[in-house]
C-alpha cells in the first residue's frame, strides 16, 4: 500500500485509487499527503505590509500547512464523508444518545444572517431579535419543565451539569452550608455525573440501585447527612426506567438540606408529559441537541441549558435576558453577590437556540408531547418484539424511550455484545449502545426515538431476531469477523492507546514500509 | 405532525403487540400527581411556512454584521468563509453522524479529526492537539486545571491582558479559589505578570495578541516560568494571527489554548465556536477532551479511532481528567476544511491582509481629533482612548449604522480608568469606505 506516501508528487488520482477496493468505498489519503504548502483554494491578494507593528514577533517557524484547491478539497471531504454512517443514511438505535431526524428547516433558519452574522458584543440595541429569541426559548423550556429560571449558556450537557452543580455550590455557600462536600450519585447515572461532582471538588458517594433497576428512597435516606450537598440523579434513568419514587427522593433530599440535580439527557421521553418541576428537581440540564434535534455533527456542538428552581434562580450564571424597565429586552452580563458568574465567553450556543426554537414551533406543545409518547411507544414495541430472544434487564417497569438488554441470551454462543454490535453494521444498522450502563453485564441499550416508522422498527427487529438465531445456531465467525461491509474491518484500539500517534508526521511513515 | 410517522391505526397495532390497552400504561411508573395528559400552555404545531416567517421576523430585528461598517472583535471575528465550507459540512454524513464510537463506520469523522489535530499542532508549534473543546474560554479553564494536575502546585496567575470573559470563566470553574491570582486589566500593555511567578506557581496564563491587541513577549515569560517549575499557558483568541506571528510553541509554551471560530465558523452571536488545545507530547495523558489516534484494522489498513479514553468520564467517572462529553466536531470540521483550502500560502496571505487593514484603520483613527491609539504593537485589533465614555460613543455610532468596536466597560464595568477605551478589530472584510465612515462618525460624535 502506498497510502502514506509523502507530499504531492504522487498525485491525488494515483493515491486515492491505489488500494481502493471500490469507487464507492473510498480509501482516502490524508490531506497532508495530497496537498502541499503552495496550493490554496482561496484567492487572496498578497499585500505588502510594514512590519514595524509586529514587535519583532513575525513568524519564522514553518507553518507547513498543506493546502488544496477548491475541487481537490471538495473531493477529499466528500470522499471522507462517505466513510461515515449518519442518521440520514439509516437507523441509529443508540441508547442514551438520541439520534433522530434533523429537520433541514432548522439549518436554514440558523443560517439567516440576522442570527449567524451577528456578533455577541455588538450593541444590545442592535440585537433585540436575538434577545427575543432567547426569551422565547426560555419560556418554552420553563413551561415544559415548570421551573422558575433557566441558564441558557452551557455549551453541552456535561457543561450544563457543571453549571447546575456550580449554582448548587454557590447556593450552599450563601446559606452558610459551604462545608457540605458530598454528592450522592446513583450507580445508574451517566458517567459525566460523578465526573462533574469530582471536578468541583466534591466527594462522590455512590447509591446502589435496586434489583429492579431503580433508586431506592431508603438507600438515599441512609446516604443523606449533614455533609451532603446534593444528589445527582438521571430520570428517566440510564436503564431506561422512570424513577417511581422520585417525588419521595426529592422530599428526603430537601429535608436533609441538600439539592436535587436531575440529569435531563433523557427529557425527550417525557417532554409535554411530565414536568420535572412537579417532581421536585432543583436543577436539570436539557440537551437541546438530543431533545430538540440539533444535528450531532460527529460529536458536537451541543447545548445544555439548565432549568432552575426558585431556590437556585438567584445563582444562575450570566448572561441572561430580562425585560428592561424602559421597554424592550436587556442582557444582564455581570453577576452580583454570590452568584456563580460566567461559565463561557459570550452568550452560549445561539446557533442551537435557533434550531431548538424552530423545532419547538414546528412541533408545538401538542407535537412535543406526541413525540415523547411515540418515543416511549417505539421503545416498548421493540422490547415486546425482542423479549423472547433477548434478555430484558429490568422487566418490572415499562421502558421509557430506550430499552435495556443484557448479554445473558448470548451465553455459550461465543458471541459477545461487541461482536453482535459489529454484525449489525454488516446488516446496515448503526449499532446500539454497548456496555452502558455499567450496572448490567454486556449491556445493549436501544433507543429507537419517535422518528422511526413501524416498518423500520419491524425491519430492525427482524434483523435482531435473525442475528440472535444465527448466534444460537453456532455461526460464530460471522460475528467475530464482523464488520466485513464497512470502510474498515475491526480496528486495533489497543495499539492506538499503547503508542499514541495523534498527528501526521512525514518522517514516521516511509512509503515502502507503510503497510506493515 | 410532519416529523412523526405513525398513524393512529399503527399505534393501536403496536399497543396490541405490547399487550396493553392504552398509552397511559406506558407511563405507569410516573406518579399520577405529575402525569399530565391535558394540553400544555404552549402554541400548537405550525406549518413550515409559518415557522419560517416567525424566525425571519426575529432575525430581521438584528443588525447583521454585513449590513454596514463593522469593527467588533474582542474574541470573535468576522471573516469570510468560502462557500465550499458550509456546503461540505451540511452533507448528511457529516452533519447527522454521532460521536465516532463505532470507528469502522466513522472513518470520515475520525480521519478529519486526525487532520484537525495535525493542523492545530502545526499552527501552534506544539507536539499534539486534542479533537476540540467547546470554545477558547472553557478551554482556558481546562488548561489551568491541567496545569495543576501536571505540576501538583496550586497557584495560578492570569495576566491582565487576558480576555475578561476568559478570566471570569476560570474564576467560576475554580469557585474563586484563593490560589487564583487575576491581575488587573493592563490596557497599556505593561503587564507585570512575571513578578508573580514563584515556586508555588503551577502556571501563568498569557494571551497574545492580548485583549487590548498588544503582542506579548512569550520567550521571557516561558524562561521565567520554567526557571520556577511553572508552566506557560498561552491563549490566542484570533487564530488567524498565527499566520503572521511566531508560534507559541517556538517560545516554549507548555499548553496553548485558542478560539478557532475565525477559521470556518460564523459569528453566531457567540456560539457554537471551537476550542483548540495543544500541548507537549509528555503531557498528553493529562489533556482533557477527545483524542483521535492512528492505528490499523484487521487487514492491516490504516484507520483511526478515539483513543486514550481512560482519561475520560465514561471510563474513569470520578477520576476523569474532565467531565467533557461533547466536543465541537462539526465546527472542527469547518475549521479543517477552511484551513485546508487556505493552506500555508492562503493563511499567510489572509493574516497579512488582516494586519494591513488594521494598520490602515489605526492610521486613520489616529488622525481623528480626540482619539488616541494606545498600541505600539498589534495584529488586527487595538485599543483607542476617546474623550467621552466609550459606551455612549459606541451607541451613538450604532445609531449611524457603524458598529465601531467594543467599549471595554462592557466587559470591565465599574472601572473609571477603563471607561473611555474602545477595542476595535479590522479583518480582510474591512473596506476603505468602512474606515472612512467610522473616522467621520467618530469625528462627529466626539466633537
Amino acid at each position: 500500500m502506498s497510502m502514506n506516501t509523502q507530499g504531492r508528487p504522487t498525485g491525488i488520482g494515483t493515491l486515492s485509487h491505489a488500494g481502493s477496493g471500490s469507487a464507492l468505498i473510498p480509501d482516502e489519503p490524508l490531506l497532508f499527503e495530497i496537498g502541499d504548502t503552495h496550493h490554496s483554494g482561496v484567492d487572496l491578494p498578497d499585500v505588502e505590509i510594514d512590519e514595524s507593528r509586529l514587535g519583532g514577533f513575525r513568524r519564522k517557524s514553518a507553518l507547513d500547512l498543506a493546502g488544496l484547491t477548491e475541487p481537490e478539497a471538495m473531493r477529499h471531504y466528500v470522499r471522507l464523508s462517505r466513510m461515515n454512517y449518519s442518521i440520514d443514511s439509516g437507523m441509529y438505535p443508540l441508547g442514551s444518545c438520541t439520534m433522530k431526524h434533523n429537520p433541514r428547516l432548522n439549518e436554514k433558519m440558523a443560517r439567516l444572517p440576522g442570527f449567524s452574522d451577528v456578533h455577541p458584543l455588538q450593541p444590545v440595541s442592535t440585537v433585540q431579535g436575538a434577545l427575543e429569541l432567547m426569551s422565547q426559548l426560555s419560556h418554552w423550556l420553563m413551561t415544559l419543565t415548570n421551573t422558575s429560571a433557566v441558564a441558557l449558556t452551557p455549551k453541552a450537557g456535561a457543561h450544563g451539569e457543571l453549571c447546575g452543580m456550580m449554582a448548587i455550590h454557590a447556593a450552599q455557600e450563601a446559606r452558610g452550608q459551604g462545608h457540605r462536600n458530598v454528592v450522592l450519585v446513583p450507580e445508574s447515572a451517566h458517567g459525566t455525573n460523578p465526573a462533574t461532582a469530582a471536578f468541583l471538588g466534591y466527594t462522590v458517594k455512590p447509591v446502589p440501585a435496586r434489583e429492579d433497576g431503580t433508586v431506592d428512597v431508603e438507600a438515599v435516606k441512609a446516604a443523606l447527612g449533614p455533609d451532603v450537598a446534593a444528589i445527582m440523579l438521571t430520570n428517566p434513568n440510564t436503564c431506561g426506567l422512570f424513577e417511581p419514587q422520585i417525588i419521595e427522593i426529592a422530599r428526603a433530599v430537601h429535608d436533609a438540606g441538600a439539592f436535587f440535580y436531575c440529569d435531563g439527557a433523557n427529557f425527550n421521553a417525557i417532554m409535554g408529559v411530565v414536568r420535572p418541576g412537579d417532581l421536585g428537581i432543583d436543577a436539570m440540564h436539557i440537551n437541546l441537541h438530543k431533545t430538540f434535534s440539533t444535528p450531532h455533527g460527529g460529536g458536537g456542538p451541543g447545548a445544555g441549558p439548565v432549568v432552575l428552581s426558585e431556590a437556585l434562580a438567584p445563582f444562575a450564571p450570566v448572561p441572561f435576558v430580562r425585560k428592561a424597565a424602559a421597554g424592550g429586552l436587556e442582557m444582564v452580563e455581570h453577576s452580583e453577590g454570590e452568584a456563580l458568574g460566567r461559565i463561557t465567553a459570550f452568550h452560549g450556543q445561539m446557533g442551537m437556540y435557533v434550531r431548538a426554537l424552530t423545532y419547538m414551533l414546528s412541533h408545538g406543545g401538542d407535537g412535543l408531547a406526541r413525540a415523547a409518547r411515540d418515543a416511549v411507544l417505539n421503545a416498548n414495541y421493540i422490547k415486546a418484539r425482542l423479549e423472547d430472544a433477548f434478555s430484558v434487564s429490568f422487566p418490572d417497569y415499562p421502558s421509557m424511550h430506550e430499552v435495556l438488554f443484557d448479554d445473558s441470551s448470548l451465553e455459550g454462543t461465543g458471541v459477545s455484545t461487541l461482536d453482535f454490535a459489529k454484525a449489525l453494521i454488516d446488516e446496515g444498522y448503526h449499532p446500539m449502545t454497548m456496555y452502558f450502563p455499567l450496572v448490567v453485564h454486556g449491556a445493549m441499550l436501544i433507543e429507537p426515538t419517535e422518528s422511526e416508522s413501524k416498518q423500520t422498527l419491524d425491519a430492525f427487529c427482524d434483523t435482531m431476531l435473525a442475528l440472535a438465531a444465527d448466534a444460537k445456531a453456532g455461526d460464530k465467525d460471522r460475528f467475530t469477523g464482523a464488520p466485513t461491509r464497512a470502510p474498515r474491518r475491526r480496528l486495533d484500539e489497543t495499539r492506538a492507546a499503547r503508542s499514541p500517534k495523534l498527528r501526521w508526521q512525514p518522517e514516521e511513515a516511509p512509503p515502502a514500509a507503510a503497510a506493515e | 405532525m410532519r416529523y412523526l410517522p405513525h398513524s393512529d391505526a399503527e399505534r393501536a397495532e403496536m399497543l396490541a403487540t405490547i399487550g396493553i390497552a392504552s398509552e397511559d400504561a406506558l407511563f405507569s411508573a410516573v406518579p399520577r400527581a405529575a402525569y399530565n395528559t391535558g394540553a400544555i400552555d404552549l402554541p400548537a404545531h405550525s406549518p413550515e411556512f409559518l415557522v419560517e416567517a416567525h424566525m425571519r421576523a426575529l432575525s430581521g430585528k438584528n443588525r447583521a454584521a454585513g449590513d454596514g461598517p463593522f469593527f467588533v472583535g474582542a474574541g470573535a471575528y468576522r471573516h469570510h468563509v468560502p462557500a465550499t465550507v458550509d456546503h461540505l459540512i451540511q452533507r448528511s454524513e457529516w452533519l447527522t453522524a454521532y460521536t465516532p464510537y463505532q470507528p469502522e463506520i466513522s472513518q470520515g469523522t475520525l480521519q478529519m479529526l486526525f487532520e484537525f489535530q495535525t493542523q492545530v499542532a502545526k499552527l501552534t508549534g506544539m507536539d499534539v492537539a486534542n479533537a476540540s473543546l467547546y470554545d477558547g474560554s472553557t478551554g482556558t479553564a481546562e488548561a489551568v486545571l491541567m496545569a495543576r494536575r501536571l505540576t501538583r502546585k496550586k497557584k495560578l496567575v492570569l495576566s491582565g491582558g487576558l480576555h475578561p470573559h476568559y478570566r471570569d470563566v476560570v474564576k467560576a470553574y475554580l469557585k474563586n479559589d484563593p490560589d487564583l491570582v487575576c491581575l488587573p486589566a493592563s490596557p497599556q500593555g505593561q503587564g507585570d505578570i512575571l513578578d508573580h511567578i514563584d515556586d508555588q506557581t503551577a502556571a501563568i496564563v498569557i494571551q497574545t495578541p492580548d485583549f487590548y491587541g498588544h503582542l506579548r513577549d512569550l520567550q521571557k515569560a516561558a524562561d521565567m516560568a520554567h526557571a520556577k517549575g511553572a508552566l506557560l499557558i498561552v491563549v490566542v483568541t484570533e487564530v488567524v494571527s498565527l499566520g503572521l506571528l511566531e508560534a507559541p510553541g517556538t517560545f516554549g509554551a507548555d499548553i496553548v489554548v485558542a478560539e478557532g471560530q475565525s477559521i470556518g465558523n460564523a459569528l453566531n452571536f457567540g456560539g457554537p465556536y471551537v476550542g483548540l488545545m495543544a500541548t507537549r507530547k509528555e503531557f498528553v495523558r493529562q489533556m482533557p477532551g477527545r483524542l483521535c489516534g492512528e492505528t490499523v484494522d484487521a487487514e492491516g489498513k490504516r484507520g483511526f479511532v478515539l483513543t486514550l479514553s481512560t482519561r475520560e468520564q465514561h471510563i474513569r467517572r470520578e477520576k476523569a481528567t474532565s467531565n467533557i462529553c461533547t466536543n465541537s466536531g462539526l465546527c472542527a470540521l469547518a475549521f479543517t476544511i477552511h484551513m485546508s483550502l487556505l493552506g500555508e500560502a492562503g493563511l499567510t496571505r489572509l493574516a497579512r491582509l488582516n494586519h494591513a487593514r488594521a494598520i490602515a484603520l489605526a492610521d486613520a483613527l489616529a488622525k481623528v481629533p480626540g482619539v488616541e491609539v494606545l498600541n505600539q504593537t498589534f495584529f488586527n485589533e487595538f485599543t483607542i482612548r476617546v474623550g467621552k465614555p466609550a459606551a455612549g460613543v459606541i451607541e451613538a455610532l450604532a445609531q449611524r449604522n457603524v458598529l465601531a468596536g467594543v467599549p471595554v466597560s462592557r466587559l470591565e464595568p465599574g472601572k473609571p480608568e477603563l471607561e473611555n477605551l474602545i477595542v476595535l478589530a479590522a479583518t480582510e472584510l474591512t473596506t476603505d469606505a468602512d474606515i472612512a465612515a467610522l473616522a467621520n462618525g467618530l469625528k462627529e460624535v466626539l466633537a
